[in-house]
């Protein structure tokens, strides 16, 4: 009988991040969370413990604190075979645009800190020849749009990074996957109204991470319309798509 | 945004705004002159409604502490009845008052204290509330109990969130062997009949019957009794042995799309209802079902509201004293019959004593009628809440969208003590819904 699977999720008290938790719990995976909040964090692993009767720790991470990676991962009593990154940090694209340092703060949670940190992730899996990881990009970074392209620029760059990533590893056993959910009813959403169709609730990108983890997609959107959406989107002509209000 | 309890009526413009945790609730509620928490929407009517904000309570969706000796669970107000039954039953515990559908959560079976197929043995879900954390007016969070703001604690049991909002609470369980379900189908010819059949049942751990309204004349109130039974291990067939806490996964089929008006005719509905009493009558008797299948029937089928189009439906659900039912039943049954409108699906169940306050439940039979939405079904109500005056009964706040304030005021004497309770909170401004405005509570 092999040892159970483990799995590391990074910023793990999102929504979508304790729907994924939640998940891999039931099927068997130890989970290991890693957030700012530790108190927050302590509440989301009794919840789990008594969902899915699985072992759960919980570490201190500061994602933008890059000099504190590595500690994260050397606690770790064995590196996890997956590791999630559902990091990310939502700003309204006015704030952004009034307030520098809060869109400096965007870029560097959803990328810089995912990068440095999945960089480490990637060469200790590399070393050890087996592993994946899955990072939670974003619709928005397939095009920059008016509304939100401070969000959007970081999340294409982390897809880029991804992507890249994915080829370095290739060759070593080591699976990367990017996932773009779409829209999703979250926390983060709670109060928007969101058009049903397009929308998938936290348990729906779980699944659809787990299952696609094991069929060792590539790229996913949640929701098959949305790579539809997104194709669409991108193959508007910049001189069209610079005047749409999107 | 648009919103709606699950009938569909009424819908109205709110603002709907997401309780992360205790703190954004607790600044939800300073910075509001007036609210009202909701949680998964499944009162029927307007109690889950307001002009001021509409706080959510589905983000606060963890379970805090399970004592698997003891049979107690604390978790907050959003988790879903449906996650605790399926975390619970493979550990053989369930809890011990359920209602017809699980996707209510927790702070809504305490805020409408639900009452289940079991009423007649074990009473509301309230009885098994241990404690609860209460966020008051002042933004501030009590711990209430029997022993401590113990009025508070008591007002907020089928309070319909008028006291403040319910933060997390703690409950007892009761031990199950098997996710199995011994169910006993009786038919019974008519009203009389019916309810010989509950008094005959008084024992059973669970009695619920569907009555057929389109029955009229000597067969007036005829329908299927289901009693039900939770099966020991040791009952269990040998085909069921390996799956003696199972939860069979649910097959589940989804309204696609809102039904046009006319298709839930007299003649439809007229036809459903005697086929499922043919059917009843032909496989009555014994059968080992699924839990599932047994409390939660149309929960196999997502979003059954839509079957009744967008104007909505309404239901009528009252309880009437032992003593009056048999003459309120008929009266009720008679007076449906004679305007021609029919329910599409009717209930009827024993309930015993009740707690008093808001709570629903009194001793005597409850019968829960569904209506397509329409000025005539809206003139029917009256005419029935006049019926149910006479007896002496109530009519279910949680099912309500139109009632008047005077069948609030007639049904529930209680209602100084809980508006006093409410006043000692100092939530009478803080916490209203259109029920409440509607219903001058």
């Amino acid at each position: 009988m092999n040892a159970p699977r483990s799995l590391l999720i990074l910023g793990a008290t999102s929504g979508m991040a304790r729907a994924i938790a939640r998940h891999y719990g039931a099927a068997g995976y130890r989970l290991h969370l890693a957030g700012r909040d530790m108190a927050a964090l302590e509440r989301d692993a009794a919840d789990l413990r008594v969902r899915t009767a699985t072992a759960v720790s919980c570490h201190s991470l500061d994602v933008l604190d890059h000099a504190s990676h590595a500690g994260l991962l050397n606690e770790l009593e064995a590196f996890p075979d997956t590791v999630v990154c559902a990091v990310g940090l939502m700003a309204d694209q006015a704030a952004c645009s009034a307030d520098a340092d809060l869109a400096d703060r965007v870029m560097r949670t959803n990328l810089n800190g995912p990068a440095h940190l999945l960089a480490l992730v990637g060469e200790r899996m590399a070393a050890r020849g087996a592993g994946t990881i899955i990072g939670i990009s974003s619709v928005a970074g397939d095009r920059g749009r008016a509304s939100n392209y401070s969000y959007g620029a970081a999340k294409a760059g982390f897809t880029a990074f991804l992507s890249g990533l994915r080829g370095r590893l290739a060759a070593t056993g080591v699976h990367v996957m990017t996932v773009k959910p779409g829209f999703v009813r979250t926390r983060m959403t709670a109060d928007m109204d969101l058009p049903p169709a397009l929308t998938a609730e936290p348990q729906a990108v779980a699944q659809a991470i787990f299952r696609a983890q094991e069929k060792r997609r590539d790229v996913i959107y949640v929701k098959p319309v949305w790579r539809w959406i997104m194709l669409c989107i991108r193959l508007i002509p910049e001189r069209f798509f610079k005047r749409m209000s999107i | 945004m648009r919103l709606a309890g699950w009938g569909r009526y009424p819908a109205v413009e709110a603002t709907l705004r997401g309780m992360t945790d205790a703190a954004t609730a607790a600044q939800l509620v300073r910075e509001n002159d007036s609210l009202i928490a909701r949680g998964n929407g499944r009162s029927y009517g307007d109690a889950a409604l307001a002009a001021g904000p509409v706080a959510n309570s589905l983000p606060l969706d963890h379970i805090l502490a399970f004592d698997a000796e003891a049979g107690v669970i604390e978790c907050e107000a959003g988790v879903l009845l449906a996650d605790l039954v399926a975390v619970l039953v493979p550990r053989g515990w369930f809890v011990p008052v359920v209602p017809g559908t699980k996707f209510v959560t927790v702070g809504g079976m305490i805020a409408a204290d639900v009452h289940g197929k079991n009423h007649h043995l074990a009473g509301s879900f309230g009885n098994f509330v241990e404690s609860l954390e209460l966020l008051v007016a002042d933004g501030t969070v009590i711990h209430c109990s029997r022993v401590s703001h113990a009025q508070a604690f008591e007002a907020t049991l089928g309070g319909m969130g008028l006291t403040g909002i319910i933060l997390s609470a703690r409950f007892r369980l009761s031990p199950i062997e098997t996710s199995w379900i011994r169910q006993e189908t009786v038919v019974a010819q008519n009203l009389d009949a019916l309810m010989d059949a509950f008094e005959a049942s008084r024992g059973a751990t669970y009695a619920v019957a569907w009555i057929d309204s389109f029955a009229t004349g000597p067969a007036l109130g005829r329908g299927l009794l289901y009693l039900g039974e939770h099966m020991r291990a040791d009952q269990l067939p040998p085909s069921l042995a390996g799956q003696a806490r199972k939860l069979p996964a649910a097959r589940r089929r989804r309204v696609p799309f809102d039904f046009p008006a006319w298709w839930l005719n007299g003649l439809s509905m007229r036809a459903f209802n005697a086929l499922l009493y043919a059917n009843g009558r032909r496989t009555a008797g014994q059968a080992t079902i699924g839990l599932d299948k047994f409390f939660f029937p149309l929960d196999a089928i997502l979003e059954w509201n839509r079957i009744y189009g967008r104007r909505g439906f309404c239901q009528h659900q009252c309880v009437l004293p032992l003593d009056r039912s048999r003459d309120g039943l008929r009266r009720i049954l008679e007076k449906v019959a004679a305007a021609g409108r029919s329910s599409f699906l009717s209930v009827l169940k024993l309930l015993g004593p009740g707690r008093g306050m808001l709570s629903f439940p009194m001793e005597g039979y409850t019968l829960a009628l569904d209506f397509p939405m329409s000025r005539a079904t809206l003139a029917l109500m009256d005419e029935l809440d006049r019926i149910v005056a006479e007896c002496g009964g109530r009519i279910y706040l949680a099912k309500d969208s139109r009632a008047a304030p005077e069948a609030l005021r007639s049904g529930y004497p209680e209602l100084a003590a809980f508006r006093a309770a409410r006043a000692a909170l100092g939530a009478g401004g803080k916490f209203q819904s259109h029920l409440s405005q509607r219903l001058e509570i």
